[in-house]
């Protein structure tokens, strides 16, 4: 599989990815933007509320007419945060032509309806439906608020959002409630225009459609879309060091049976220089697979939870642990997880523990090649870093990374936070209760 | 092995049931680079009350759950987990109410790690250490699950439908019956349930079916086991045996799951149909293009956690419909209403024949998915019917047959609904 990129408007790029191999099609596109505290919110709001009608299809229920009628044609909008980076658009996804059973071409009709959702939104006097933008912007809230009903996401928000206090990654990509009701339609729409406006703008194909077919339905779609000055000036500051020299500690009590114990890393100076190899092999064999030293040592030996698992995000140079365990098991979990780490600064693991870790990366990256979503966010995140490598030509790094390579992403790692979510203890319970 | 072919979504689908029982499927998916091959057993968190040799034998709840914990333990102390590490495959495994999976995703040495797979689920070994140990893991996950509205808020449903089967308890048991869970326990239910008579095995990739068949012949042993009668005690009625249920808990909004009894078809071709004529009322009347999901969504009455689904376990069939309401009873009246005018007035035609082609379109769409494609495969061995079939099937679904469908079952005495209502602090 090769991929094709090509710039159809000032600032709008497409790539593609012709294959037979799939059953769908794919088609994404994402306004790029800064990810900030005024902003966010609005950002958030965007998507959904052009999901809500458009001058064609002016309701949810001729939209999901329109969907229907092309084999239930799926277009949805997302909003996703890239390091300090917001990707806003729509994700489709739709039957390949050759599965249609009329033998009718979907990729037009999709790439159309996309672009009137994008264009040419439901709209009074020029402006976006005052009744959609105030029922979206309750979702939004309902949303927000619902990020407490599952713990583990909320134990990261929560860490997050302290660790990263002075810095945009600490902004969650919904915003916040005061974000949201502050927000009318007015200045909506007039986000709306100058997002269109300013944003680059990333299209992604992957199906059976040949390069010059997409092309042509794309730029057919987005024929009205006006083109201002690109802010080409987006992405992601990246902080080498932790904020104190000793760790921060935070906590939440809430009445829950189970704590959610969360550990915040810098990657640090080798962010000045990343091999994003090293940092993926790195994490397979810290915490990222059900034979890393987390899994096997938190869980397996110590018997301390059910699940503990590392994650790395390369675009901002932070790694996260999260954990579930007893409350009483805080520090001693905590412990164990650092001890592991300090142990591959050491040096100590097997050359097996490596090839494992190296093996379930590459394994996974060959895999990517079989799940057009996948490719998509993978190529988005190879864009907004500057790359242009493909998952077969990551593994083959990856392959390549060795012992001392590992040792000195665990040597860089740096902890800067610890949060925890504990239960209430009983004179808590009691005040709750009154 | 017989093959099945399906030239109008492009597949071919080999199946077979081998000397020693197993059931075999195997979907050939040339040019890609993923292999996934899923062994399951049919045996899951229902299964507690079996007759073997003539006598009924109890166990605690959360042994089918449990041993899929300890399963990858091997004899000479080596872990199933880092033996398929080493080529790089991804293993995993679940248990649901009525089976238990294991599984594996790789893009090198296939057969060797297909190898692995059989060979692992089909050797136990057990030590009362290693037992006591899986407690505690297991015992952190159901707290896990109980902090989980989701979980709760379906668990407590299905409480409130069933009155004895065995369905109406969480799949992982609690932290006091695993309590009573020792390592002959986990040796004796290996035993019965875990022989390839009761076992299917299913692949999907770039793999040649015969190769596939040798590795299960050469691994597994020759016999088939013993089928163990299974009892879920007196059959039930269509009713709840309680309306509601709620509880508070740390959440933003209320969340509800309402639900009601279906008398479950249980064989082959009829129970196949039977899914698909209720996923096809449930999706005229509440998928995201009916009238109902956009109105009610457009009213704030649901958001876009709404969904519906027609749940086929065991000798149960239940239809479900959860989400996030700040007015549950209300939503909960206008999806009886809903229903009652389609049992009175029939279906809009163009509603319907849109929902047949978004249908055919979400169903081309699944045949990608090699997880949720084996699941399929697995349910359709265990159930007697061929999976792909569904599109035929499908096709000669009528409106008619959904109506009767809606009006025999979306009746308001039947459903009951339980509510996890944000904790007052």
């Amino acid at each position: 599989m090769e991929i094709k990129r090509k710039e159809l408007l000032p600032g709008v790029w497409l790539s593609c990815l012709q294959t037979n191999k799939f059953k769908s099609d794919c088609l994404s596109l994402s306004l790029l933007t800064q990810l900030e505290r005024d902003t966010v919110s609005y950002n958030a709001l965007v998507p959904r509320v052009l999901s809500r009608g458009t001058v064609f299809h002016p309701d949810m229920d001729s939209i999901s007419a329109a969907c229907d009628e092309l084999y239930g044609a799926r277009i949805i909008p997302v909003v996703r945060k890239k390091g300090e980076v917001l990707a806003l658009g729509f994700f489709a996804g739709f039957i390949a032509d050759r599965f249609t059973p009329g033998g009718e071409k979907l990729l037009e009709s999709v790439s159309s309806l996309l672009g009137e959702m994008l264009l040419s939104p439901a709209t009074r006097g020029g402006l976006l439906m005052k009744d959609y933008v105030e029922s979206e912007k309750e979702k939004l809230i309902d949303d927000i608020r619902a990020r407490i009903n599952d713990k583990r996401h909320y134990a990261i928000y929560r860490l997050l959002g302290q660790m990263c206090a002075y810095e945009d990654y600490g902004i969650d990509d919904m915003g916040e409630e005061t974000d949201v009701e502050s927000i009318n339609y007015i200045d909506l729409t007039k986000h709306y225009r100058s997002l269109l406006q300013e944003c680059p703008i990333e299209i992604f194909y992957c199906g059976s459609s040949p390069m010059r077919r997409v092309e042509a339905a794309v730029k057919n779609a987005l024929m009205a879309l006006p083109r201002g000055d690109i802010n080409y000036e987006i992405g992601t500051d990246i902080r080498m060091n932790a904020v104190s020299e000793t760790p921060r500690y935070f906590e939440d009590a809430m009445d829950v049976t189970q704590g959610k114990l969360e550990l915040g890393f810098r990657l640090g100076e080798i962010m000045d220089d990343p091999d994003f190899a090293a940092i993926r092999v790195f994490n397979a064999l810290y915490g990222g697979t059900a034979t890393s030293r987390l899994f096997l040592n938190v869980r397996e030996k110590l018997s301390l939870c059910y699940y503990a698992g590392s994650s790395c995000d390369r675009l901002k140079g932070i790694m996260l642990v999260s954990s579930g365990i007893e409350f009483d098991k805080f520090e001693e979990a905590k412990a164990e997880i650092l001890a592991q780490l300090d142990a591959i600064r050491k040096g100590e693991f097997t050359d097996e523990e490596l090839s494992f870790a190296k093996k379930a990366v590459c394994s996974d990256l060959i895999a990517m090649t079989d799940s057009p979503g996948a490719l998509e966010d993978f190529y988005l995140t190879q864009t907004l870093t500057g790359l242009d490598y493909g998952p077969e030509e990551f593994s083959a790094l990856c392959d390549m990374v060795d012992r001392r390579d590992i040792i000195a992403v665990a040597k860089s790692i740096e902890l800067d936070s610890v949060y925890f979510l504990r239960g209430l203890e009983e004179w808590e319970k009691e005040d709750a209760d009154e | 092995m017989n093959k099945f072919e399906y030239p109008k979504v492009g597949e071919t689908l080999y199946r077979d049931t081998l000397p020693n029982g197993l059931r075999l499927s195997v979907m050939v998916k040339p040019g890609y680079s993923r292999r996934h091959a899923y062994f399951a057993t049919n045996y899951g968190g229902v299964d507690r009350r079996f007759r073997l040799g003539g006598r009924f034998v109890d166990t605690p709840a959360g042994v089918a759950h449990f041993l899929e914990h300890k399963m990858f333990d091997m004899p000479d102390g080596r872990n199933a987990l880092s033996q398929l590490a080493a080529t790089g495959a991804d293993p995993n495994a679940y248990t649901s109410a009525c089976l238990t999976a294991y599984f594996i995703d790789c893009t090198s040495d296939f057969y060797h790690n297909l190898e692995q797979l059989l060979t692992f689920v089909s050797t136990p070994y057990f030590t009362e250490e290693s037992v006591a140990k899986e407690q505690g893991i297991i015992a952190q996950e159901i707290k896990m699950y109980e902090d989980d509205p989701g979980s709760v808020v379906f668990n407590e449903l299905m409480r409130c439908l069933y009155e004895t089967h065995p369905i109406r308890d969480d799949v992982a048991g609690t932290v006091e019956s695993i309590s009573q869970i020792s390592a002959q326990t986990l040796y004796d239910c290996h035993k019965v349930f875990y022989a390839p008579g009761n076992m299917s095995l299913c692949v999907v990739g770039d793999v040649d079916p015969e190769e596939v068949r040798k590795t299960a012949l050469k691994i597994l042993r020759a016999d088939s086991g013993e089928n163990p009668i299974r009892d879920y005690g007196a059959e039930e009625t269509l009713l709840p045996t309680k309306p509601r249920f709620y509880k508070a808990m740390e959440v933003s909004a209320p969340q509800f799951m309402l639900g009601c009894k279906v008398k479950a078809e249980t064989k082959g071709l009829m129970s196949l149909r039977q899914k698909l004529v209720a996923g096809a009322a449930l999706s005229y009347l509440y998928s995201r293009s009916s009238p109902f999901y956009t109105r009610l969504y457009s009213e704030g009455l649901i958001n876009t956690e709404f969904f519906v689904e027609f749940y086929h376990a065991a000798d149960t069939a239940t239809i479900l419909c959860g989400g996030e309401s700040r007015d549950c009873e209300k939503v909960l009246s206008e999806f009886l209403a809903e229903a009652q005018k389609a049992a009175d007035n029939g279906l809009d035609k163009a509603l319907w024949s849109r929902i047949k082609k978004s249908a055919y379109g979400a169903r081309v769409r699944a045949l990608s998915s090699f997880g949720g494609l084996c699941a399929s495969m697995a349910d359709a061995d265990f159930g007697g019917y061929n999976c792909l079939d569904s599109f035929e099937v499908m096709d000669s679904v009528t409106a008619e047959e959904v109506r009767s469908f809606i009006k025999e079952n979306l009746v308001p005495q039947r459903f009951a609904m339980s509510v996890i209502t944000p904790a007052q602090n």
